[in-house]
């Protein structure tokens, strides 16, 4: 029979703000336990939430970028149920009127085919606390750090078909929020976690198969896996004459597999109802047209662009506007020296790998974009050759000058254009290579091509490689074919 | 001294009368000498009152003239208060001391007041006669033999016994209005988001009001003019100025249109409350107020509906008191679950997980429509039906409670103990405010009128209070009359 | 409605409030359905098209601004923890 995957995401994207959704104590990840749990965050006794403009306008800038309706009243409510990393008992979340109303985001699959993902809902939440598992006397520690770090929890609608579009949906909900800025997306800290609804049904079927939920996943590649994973699983169960139970699963790495959560499956009664403690939360479009103001250039917008008016292919547009800080490089780079095609070279080749090679963040790059542009500015207007650009690309890696000029005027690195110092260089190498000129002269014509690359050798190295390599050529060609 | 009002005290203070450490111990000594049998107070903080009081004179010596500077309080024991055990009448709280100060706390305490220690309730302010206390019931310290009502019950019967002159109360279903009617004082319940509810321990947030507790309107005037205000800690405290709640008490009442909501004076009213209140809307009439009969229609929804409302949020609300940050925690839990229901089984009083699990059952699949949003619906009609009458009428009066103070445990089942709270739990519904002033007797026992407004007319409630007590001298009786000493 | 044994059990559970006995459930029982029968009277109003009421103002949430005004405090606030251990909360261990 064939099968038809059907996959609905929760991305939970922790918000950047610099202080909690209901009170003033710090979001910055790694202190040391529950030193940022003030008061509010343990729910002592007495304590009320205020909730906090920054996880607002963040969750509304979402909201706009993925042209969703954001209602004029949202409300807060709780959902009740006894977790150690959950001080109060309850969550504080969303449900029956979440912030963001229905939206759509464009995944980009491989084959450059685009599809669009309808966005459920997204609604603002309070994170929970970290249960430490480490052995103190048989007990678990309680950090409540995370405790209320504002989450904005991202619903789809079961629109995808496989992992790979999953992948591209939370690759596309990622551009989208560091786009914006309102959160890290750093997934290994836990900025990004999902939760992959996922089902089976004969294709052609209309009605959906029973779905299991696969809890917390942290990185796009667990995400494909996970879901490669339990569509197999499912489908083996079926074909074996089983059931799927609707139940929520784990994924384990390390064995690459799914396990259900729970043996025995407990009914839970969330018990949602409208916070008390926090009033409805109201919008007007004034308000919502000063946040749609402050938005940036979208990724989708962006990669259009890089396409369309500067011409770049649809691959290096793809890589170029994948993730912010790497398209505003890019577009600083191109602002210094003009020509789109260069610069998506320098920045997909040369300083690509050397971050690559030494794990640096684009954001960190020991070459700045302006030192880059300079660079390549000199490529473009022949003051030096490409090997030189390379070796002056390594100086400015390696801080040994400030500027690509610097550099090539202290190492004299200027490309020798000059066809008179040119051919003096050629004859001094001719002078001293006998016995090569003599072989190379009694060769077949056709193979002097690759024999004349010994000279070329000769005639770099001989000017420290700034001699033009396309006036090289044609001299030596000119004077040892003339005799 | 422990019979006078604090506008009386602040005059003797600034006179040179006396101390505020001379006050402050009298009180003291007072509560160490009588609290035994009233059982008003959980902790006296003696030294930290008369630290408090040293630091009052040393200030008035350099010219500190601050209205209420070096005047003693008592607090209610759900106002946390910073190193000082603040229990909410719980055992679940009674190894709790607080880290920090409710607003009402920090506000009080820079107008130079004296906490002198922490008043006894029932247990989470969950009750009528405050018998739910883990610290045992208080005692009516006109009738011993009588309750002092609840949930405020041990403020009110402090300031009645003359332990002090004024207390700080809570009030989410009558809770300040009941209790000071059965202990013959004047007790308000604000506007919802009046009072920051910041450090006030929760009950039902949506209702929960702190308020003053005094032997007169004045005193009330000047303690809720300290205590108002918004707050930045709490987003359901109210941006609006503050009045000088003094400079209305004076105002004549001829021409105040007083409305008598007729379902206030049907079956189940005592008929000496009943006389009491309609001698005192005499006292009105002969001050030029008219009086006539309006109708609340949904009154006897009130009942119904706090009883879905309030527990429901109560279960949620409570749902942090789990052993692991603060509080009682049971022996040796062997696993999470026992810890959960080990630590709550034995931390809450009875009254409490009552509560617990009717919030818990109505809010829960299946019963929410008819139960949650029905008594939101309706709660919607009360508020309506008050905001009607004040279209016709300035101010409501009524009883503020159905009977007198009644016997200490007398009211066995819950049903019969909620419907006590009859006439006082509409107006939190409807976050009106409300006053109790001491109105007669029944026999030993106290009478209260209770005086409803409109949303922010505290400054009219206390106008029309104070000018019955211009004109009567129910609120200067007290049960310590007939002390020699 | 009427409130049965199990639903009393089913709430205790959800409330995680421990019952020692059957009497003490059988006792629940008997308090919650009085309670009930008298809230019972909610259900002959009509309320029809109107808007539940969550708080007694008409007043809409205000909003804090983003900036951390709280410094760390946790020695003061394990002060009052029944138990801690290297500045963290310890519980019976969590099973995941």
């Amino acid at each position: 029979m064939q099968w038809e995957t059907v996959i609905g995401l929760e991305v939970h994207v922790q918000l950047a703000t610099q202080s909690k959704i209901f009170s003033g104590a710090s979001t910055a990840f790694g202190a040391a336990p529950n030193t940022q749990a003030c008061a509010i965050d343990l729910g002592l006794p007495g304590v009320l939430p205020v909730l906090n403009e920054g996880a607002v306008a963040m969750a509304v800038q979402f909201g706009l970028a993925i042209d969703a309706e954001i209602p004029e009243t949202s409300l807060f409510e709780r959902k009740n149920y006894f977790y150690p990393d959950l001080p109060k008992g309850y969550q504080t979340s969303q449900m029956a009127q979440p912030i963001v109303g229905k939206g759509e985001v464009e995944i980009v699959l491989d084959d450059d085919v685009r599809k669009r993902v309808r966005i459920h809902h997204a609604h603002l939440e309070e994170d929970a606390g970290k249960s430490l598992h480490e052995d103190f006397h048989g007990m678990s520690g309680i950090d409540l750090n995370r405790a209320g770090t504002p989450l904005l929890e991202i619903v789809s609608e079961p629109d995808m078909r496989s992992a790979k579009e999953a992948v591209a949906y939370i690759r596309a909900i990622h551009a989208i929020v560091t786009y914006l800025g309102i959160s890290d997306g750093n997934m290994a800290e836990g900025s990004m976690r999902c939760d992959v609804n996922v089902s089976v049904r004969p294709k052609g079927q209309e009605t959906f198969g029973t779905r299991a939920e696969i809890k917390n996943v942290n990185s796009f590649r667990f995400v494909e896996r996970a879901i490669e994973f339990e569509v197999e699983r499912q489908i083996e169960l079926i074909e074996e004459g089983g059931k799927v139970v609707q139940e929520t699963r784990l994924y384990d790495p390390d064995q690459d597999e799914t396990r259900s959560m729970r043996t025995k499956e407990e009914a839970n009664d969330y018990r949602y109802f409208p916070c008390p403690d926090l009033l409805p939360v109201m919008l007007d479009s004034a308000y919502v047209e000063h946040q749609r103001s402050t938005l940036p250039e979208l990724p989708t917008d962006k990669r259009n662009r890089f396409e369309t008016d500067l011409g770049l292919s649809t691959y290096d547009a793809g890589v170029l506007s994948a993730t912010r800080p790497m398209a505003e490089y890019f577009e600083a780079v191109l602002a210094v020296c003009g020509d789109a095609k260069q610069a998506a070279n320098w920045v997909q080749g040369e300083l690509s790998g050397h971050l690559n090679r030494e794990n640096i963040d684009i954001r960190n790059s020991p070459v700045t974009p302006e030192q880059l542009g300079g660079l390549i500015q000199r490529v473009l207007d022949d003051t030096i050759n490409g090997k030189a650009a390379k070796q002056v690309f390594a100086a400015l890696w390696n801080n040994e000058g400030q500027s690509a000029d610097e550099i090539i005027e202290a190492r004299g690195l200027k490309q020798v254009t000059d066809t008179g110092a040119i051919e003096a260089i050629v004859d001094q190498v001719i002078a001293d290579s006998p016995v090569q000129v003599a072989q190379y002269r009694d060769a077949e014509p056709e193979k002097r091509g690759k024999m004349i690359g010994y000279f070329v050798g000769q005639v770099m190295k001989a000017s420290r490689g700034t001699a033009n390599p396309q006036q090289v050529n044609s001299v030596l060609k000119q004077k040892l074919d003339e005799a | 001294m422990h019979q006078m009002t604090l506008t009386e005290l602040a005059r003797g203070l600034k006179a040179g009368d006396f101390s505020s450490r001379e006050l402050t111990t009298s009180l003291l000594d007072r509560i160490e000498r009588l609290d035994g049998n009233i059982n008003s107070f959980i902790t006296v903080t003696r030294e930290q009152a008369l630290a408090a009081a040293d630091a009052a004179d040393a200030a008035r010596a350099k010219g500190d003239d601050r209205p209420l500077a070096g005047l003693p309080l008592a607090i209610k024991d759900i106002f946390c208060t910073q190193g000082v055990r603040t229990s909410c009448g719980s055992k679940m709280l009674d190894n709790f001391q607080a880290p920090y100060n409710a607003t009402v706390i920090e506000k009080l305490q820079a107008a130079g007041m004296i906490g002198l220690g922490k008043t006894n309730m029932d247990e989470f302010a969950m009750g009528s006669s405050n018998e739910s206390s883990f610290y045992g019931p208080v005692r009516n310290p006109w009738d011993e033999t009588a309750v002092p009502g609840g949930s405020s019950g041990g403020s009110a019967a402090a300031v009645a016994a003359g332990f002090a002159p004024a207390a700080l109360g809570t009030d989410t279903g009558g809770s300040i209005r009941q209790p000071a009617a059965f202990c013959g004082i004047t007790g308000l319940k604000p506007t919802y988001g009046r009072v920051s509810r910041y450090g006030m321990i929760a009950f039902a947030s949506s209702l929960d009001q702190g308020g003053p507790m005094a032997r007169s309107a004045e005193d009330c005037a000047h303690l809720l003019g300290a205590m108002a205000g918004h707050d930045l800690r709490d987003s359901t405290s109210v941006a609006r100025v503050v009045p000088d709640y003094l400079a209305e008490l004076d105002t004549p009442l001829a021409g105040l249109k007083i409305g008598l909501p007729k379902e206030y004076f049907g079956d189940g009213l005592d008929s000496e409350v009943e006389s009491a209140i309609r001698e005192a809307i005499k006292v009105y009439e002969s001050l030029g107020a008219k009086v006539c009969e309006v109708s609340l229609p949904h009154t006897h929804l009130a009942v119904p509906a706090y009883y879905v409302i309030a527990p429901a949020e109560a279960s949620s609300n409570l749902s942090r008191y789990d052993g692991v940050r603060f509080g009682h925690r049971c022996d040796n839990p062997v696993d999470l679950e026992d810890l959960y229901k080990r630590t709550r089984a034995e931390g809450f009083g009875d009254e409490v997980k009552r509560r617990i699990l009717i919030g818990t059952h109505t809010l829960s699949e299946g019963f929410f429509d008819a139960y949650y949003r029905k008594a939101q619906q309706v709660r919607r009609l009360i508020r309506q039906d008050f905001l009607d009458a004040f279209d016709e009428v300035d101010v409501l009066m009524g009883p503020a409670a159905p009977t007198p103070a009644f016997d200490l445990g007398a009211k066995k089942d819950p049903v019969s103990m909620y419907l006590q709270d009859i006439y006082t739990i509409a107006i939190n519904l409807a976050g009106i405010p409300g006053i109790s002033v001491p109105a007669g007797f029944s026999g030993k026992r106290p009478i209260g009128l209770q005086i409803l407004g409109q949303h922010f007319a505290e400054g009219q409630l206390l106008n029309v209070a104070h000018q019955f007590q211009q004109a009567t001298d129910w609120h200067r009786r007290s049960p310590t009359d007939q002390e020699t000493n | 409605m009427a409130i049965e044994h199990a639903d009393v059990l089913r709430a205790a559970h959800l409330a995680r409030l421990g019952l020692n006995s059957d009497a003490e459930a059988a006792g629940y029982v008997d308090d919650l359905t009085q309670i009930l029968e008298m809230v019972d009277r909610l259900q002959a109003v009509d309320t029809e098209g109107v808007a539940p009421l969550s708080h007694p103002l008409d007043a809409t949430q205000r909003l804090r601004p983003d900036e951390v005004t709280e410094r760390d405090q946790r020695e003061r606030f394990q002060a009052c923890a029944p138990a801690t251990e290297d500045g963290l909360y310890l519980v019976p261990r969590v099973v995941e």
